[in-house]
């Protein structure tokens, strides 16, 4: 115990609570009841009914011109702005034009820089931003939304993106497992019932792309199917398309499953071997003269025993798939996107890291759904590394 | 034989630790800043026309780092409070939103020197070049070019023929962002250039341009960085794209592409340079945007890429392209001869609709 | 007979085309990266053979260019100080594991191999909030801390490997005879597991040296590494130099493919 000890300390710093900064984003976001606190606690009074009081406006009118001075501004508009589109740039230009303005009346002195403030949905969204904890990033990342009354409904139709990816991600990674599958397990039982010298061959050819970087690997993916690339070329050298009707083979979802299938097929092919290489050639042999056809006996002897080696690559071909980011972001084009390329538009472009880390908590909780399942059905100290 | 192995250990781990330390001791040795620009030639010219005159002049070394753009790293940067970006160059609607969020130092026009020919820096930058938070360096516009040896027959002209699939198939080339693609998607539908914007500011106008976009949607590659249409044309992955005019100019002089503009429709467009609020660099940083924002160093980069100055007394300055000769005047976005349709564009209304048009422009995107 | 002889001829053609889908991508640019001509396809020259189409162009100019030298001994910097420490984290725990008297083996094991089936982009994610809260965004003490933990599943899984290999009787012989448990593990255990912990070693650097999404979330300008490079390149102009690049890759993931089937086959002989 003592030995494993200073790893788990290890592990416990660099990468539990990482993950644990994570889930807590997903459900806390202090910056705009930081920033108005006064505000917040005049709207308490709110019935959210008509329009709040004198009071809000006032602590509204001094707090955000004092985030402006405190630079932190932005910050509180960006999160207002995800609540309702458009208020980001009400804050901003409020914050602007405040500055000319010394006295109330700040009803009217807010109305006139800009009408949002006397529209109720407006004030619904403060006070919904300043919820220090919160659960409307994972109604979002269900593509639900909670209305004014409190009740939650789902998106508009034309709103929903990411059930709908979601959905597209399990489809993807269920295509590519079936593909890593069918053309994995005839190879696999090549290797493993070839004579070792060979086997050893065959398994390099395996195991090359395995070593190779993720990068050089997609990058030949570009270089093969891109419209002017090495395959379409091809395709029109011997006749079989006409030179105007070239491929679009790469950045869509074809792109995806072509490169992913590749970059995956090795963690099928090994499990398969390690359990194929088990099974006595004598089996088949006993079948056949027993007067089994070389397909029954397949279907009886062989494929049953196989199983175990099918469950393990194919769980883990799926487990690795739908957590897959860098190929589909530079293969994928906007068709062949996954829920990966989803977290990380929203950790480095629209900067909703509360959305992007409820987003990542539940990729997070499916793939740990499947690696309790892999470890029930095979053991996670089984998991081979190419042998 | 034990205290061999342990001596070469010590010795090897004694080599690691010097390398480290050389890698480190780079960046304590002298002082440096980040600049950032967009990559591909733009950057290049930006580097030999500002960025290394300056480390000549003051000694303090420049790195540059390229981006697409795009305001989320600043303000992911800001937010966490960890700046490791100076100076960065951005367009005018994201100076004046940056300004607003708080993500970028005030410059104070009056510490800007005076134009080549005396001018106070307040009058010799064209109007529109200077705000709150940047200093105008160049004018430059988005474009569409197209490779004319793909064509035979009739060529593009209009802004209308990018969308005109029967007369020119082919995949377009089309940058990720809202901006530009509904203003030419509008003055492709017929839209006069100076009713663009009173339409978008309209929900049914902003629909149309959607919907015109709709007609070409399954024909974009969509590129992200300036670097990427010249790049997308010569490969032949597209017939034409939407590009900065800059770019489409180095492909034609210093790679000889047969690339050719259509400056009908093209949106002209103000870049100014501006520090990342709270930067520990700031004086260096503003030694920066002072050395680069002189008359002299914007005719440097005028004369390496066809982007016009932001200094009025900067333009004669402008004669010919430094490396082949070529005559820079018809070149410049901004030359009579390819006004014709042009539009400017409205930085004010993207302030206030970026946010929200973004957010539109990728669930679009997505469907 | 005849119809078990077509199937056998289909069986082995499927499999050359699998081989041929493998293998081909990491062959063709190996040839591209020699192109004269700033083109990502083989021109009629190379075709020719003609030997102006062929240049070593692109090797010059990654070897002359500061971001490719520099991401380079970032890449090694980097690589090498989480290699060290993820393996000798990872060798300890995994004798920790391999220890009869060990509670909760199963559960501690799945967590130790955690990081490498966690999505990358959500570690990634983790790691930018956590890390800069320390400071530690944008040093390299943060990316080899991060890079570490990436590459400990693979040093834990192969010396557990080779560590349930091994007889247990050598180290009670060595007990009974008088050594300590430091003495046993550097005369008995180390020798014996020395070709895991290598092979382990290697795992934990070719992730390193691939990996390019946590640099990308957490690493600056300074932290720049080859992979990091590269997306760079493939994202926003793809240059001929990238395939110098990949073939050194391609021959650098052969170096190490074979080092650890040597030691793979050095342990089981």
């Amino acid at each position: 115990m003592g030995l494993v000890l200073p790893l788990l300390i290890f592990l416990g710093v660099t990468f539990l609570a990482p993950l644990g900064t994570m889930l807590l984003r997903s459900v806390y976001d202090p910056v705009v009841a930081d920033a108005l606190p006064a505000t917040l606690t005049a709207l308490r009074g709110w019935d959210g009914e008509g329009l709040p009081p004198e009071a809000a406006y006032e602590a509204a009118a001094r707090e955000i011109g004092a985030a402006r001075e405190a630079r932190t501004l932005g910050q509180v508009a960006s999160r207002a702005n995800r609540l309702q589109s458009g208020l980001r740039g009400v804050f901003t230009r409020t914050g602007r034009d405040l500055r000319e303005v010394t006295e109330g009346p700040w009803r009217e002195a807010m109305a006139a820089i800009d009408s949002a403030w006397v529209d109720p949905g407006t004030w619904h969204a403060v006070r919904a931003a300043g919820e220090r904890f919160t659960a409307r990033h994972y109604l979002n990342a269900l593509d639900m939304q909670r209305l004014a009354d409190g009740s939650v409904a789902r998106q508009p139709e034309e709103r929903r993106i990411y059930l709908p990816l979601l959905w597209r991600t399990l489809l993807v990674s269920l295509a590519i497992t079936v593909f890593c599958l069918v053309l994995g397990y005839p190879i696999a039982h090549l290797i493993a019932h070839a004579r070792p010298r060979r086997a050893g061959l065959l398994l390099a050819l395996v195991l090359v792309p395995f070593w190779t970087s993720l990068l050089v690997r997609t990058t030949s993916w570009i270089v093969l199917l891109q419209t002017q690339g090495v395959i379409n070329d091809l395709l029109v050298a011997i006749g079989l398309i006409g030179d105007d009707g070239r491929l679009s083979m790469v950045y869509n979802m074809t792109g995806t499953l072509v490169a992913m299938t590749h970059v995956l097929l090795p963690f099928m092919v090994l499990p398969l071997y390690s359990v194929m290489r088990s099974i006595p050639p004598l089996h088949m042999r006993a079948a056949a003269s027993m007067g089994a056809t070389p397909a029954q006996a397949f279907r009886r002897v062989y494929w049953p025993q196989t199983l175990p080696g099918v469950g393990a690559g194919s769980l883990l071909v799926f487990i690795l798939a739908i957590g897959y980011y860098i190929t589909p972001a530079l293969v994928g084009g906007s068709s062949g996107q996954l829920i990966s390329n989803m977290v990380a538009y929203h950790m480095q472009t629209s900067l909703n890291w509360g959305l992007a880390a409820a987003l990542g908590a539940l990729l997070l909780v499916g793939v740990l759904v499947l690696y309790l399942l892999y470890d029930r059905l095979v053991g996670v100290e089984r998991m081979s590394l190419g042998s | 034989m034990r205290t061999d192995g342990a001596a070469t250990a010590s010795a090897r781990a004694s080599a690691y630790a010097a390398l480290i330390a050389a890698c480190f001791a780079g960046q304590a040795a002298a002082q440096s800043i980040t600049a950032v620009s967009y990559g591909g030639s733009y950057q290049k010219a930006s580097t030999e026309a500002w960025f290394e005159p300056f480390t000549a002049a003051t000694g303090i070394r420049v790195e540059v780092e390229d981006f697409t753009g795009a305001l989320a790293q600043i303000r992911a940067q800001v937010e966490v409070g960890n700046i490791h970006w100076d100076v960065v160059d951005l367009n005018t609607s994201d100076v004046m939103l940056a300004c607003d969020e708080g993500l970028l130092e005030y410059i104070d026009a009056e510490m800007l020197p005076p134009g080549a020919d005396g001018t106070p820096a307040a009058e010799d930058f064209v109007s529109g070049t200077l705000s709150d938070c940047g200093a105008g360096v160049v004018v430059w516009s988005t474009i569409y070019a197209f490779d004319a040896s793909r064509f035979q027959g009739a060529r593009p002209e209009t802004v209308a023929d990018f969308f005109d699939l029967e007369r020119f198939p082919g995949r377009r080339g089309m940058r990720r962002v809202p901006m530009y693609n509904l203003e030419v998607a509008l003055m492709a539908d017929g839209v006069p250039a100076e009713e663009v914007y009173a339409l978008l500011d309209t929900p049914e106008g902003l629909e149309r341009a959607f919907r015109k976009l709709d007609t070409i949607k399954d024909h974009v590659v969509w590129w992200e960085a300036g670097a990427q249409p010249p790049q997308m044309l010569a490969d032949g992955e597209v017939v034409m794209s939407t590009a900065y005019n800059g770019r489409i100019f180095n492909a034609q002089v210093l790679e000889d592409q047969p690339f050719e503009i259509v400056w009908d429709g093209q949106l002209l467009d103000i870049n100014q340079l501006a520090i990342v609020a709270g930067t520990p660099r700031l004086e260096a940083a503003m030694r920066l945007v002072t050395f680069a924002s002189t008359a002299e160093a914007l005719a440097a980069l005028g004369r390496r890429i066809s982007y016009g100055p932001a200094r009025a007394s900067a333009a004669p300055l402008i004669t010919t392209h430094l490396e082949t000769g070529v005559e820079m005047g018809p070149h410049l976005p901004t030359h009579p001869s390819n006004m014709t349709g042009a539009l400017w564009r409205d930085w004010a209304w993207w302030v206030d609709h970026q946010d929200e048009l973004n957010e539109r422009f990728s669930a679009w995107l997505a469907r | 007979m005849t119809g078990a002889r077509v199937g056998r001829v289909g069986y082995l053609a499927f499999c050359t085309c699998v081989f041929i889908f493998l293998v081909a991508p990491i062959i063709v640019i190996v040839p591209l990266s020699f192109n004269a001509e700033p083109y990502f396809t083989f021109t009629e020259g190379m075709l020719r053979f003609d030997p102006e189409a062929w240049s070593l162009r692109w090797y010059r100019e990654i070897v002359e260019n500061e971001a490719w030298t520099r991401g380079l001994v970032n890449s090694l910097v980097i690589g090498v100080s989480a290699t060290l420490l993820a393996t000798a984290l990872g060798t300890l725990a995994a004798l920790g594991l391999s220890s009869p008297a060990m509670p909760a083996r199963r559960f501690i094991t799945g967590l130790l191999i955690s990081p490498m089936v966690t999505p990358v982009i959500i570690s990634a994610a983790g790691m930018f909030f956590f890390y800069t809260n320390l400071g530690l965004a944008q040093t390299h003490l943060g990316l080899i801390l991060a890079h570490a933990t990436l590459g400990l599943p693979f040093v834990v899984i192969t010396v557990v490997a080779t560590l349930s290999a091994f007889d247990r009787n050598l180290t009670r012989a060595a007990a009974s005879l008088g050594a300590g448990p430091v003495r046993i593990f550097r005369t008995v255990q180390l020798p014996l597991i020395a070709p895991g912990v290598i092979s382990g070693a290697l795992f934990a650097f070719a992730t390193s040296f691939d990996e390019v999404v946590v640099v990308l979330f957490m690493g600056g300008l300074e932290q720049r590494t080859i992979p990091r490079q590269m997306w760079a390149g493939i994202r926003e102009q793809i240059s001929p130099a990238i395939l110098a690049v990949a073939t050194f890759l391609v021959v650098f993931a052969l170096a190490l493919l074979l080092t650890v089937e040597w030691l793979r086959r050095r342990s089981s002989a």
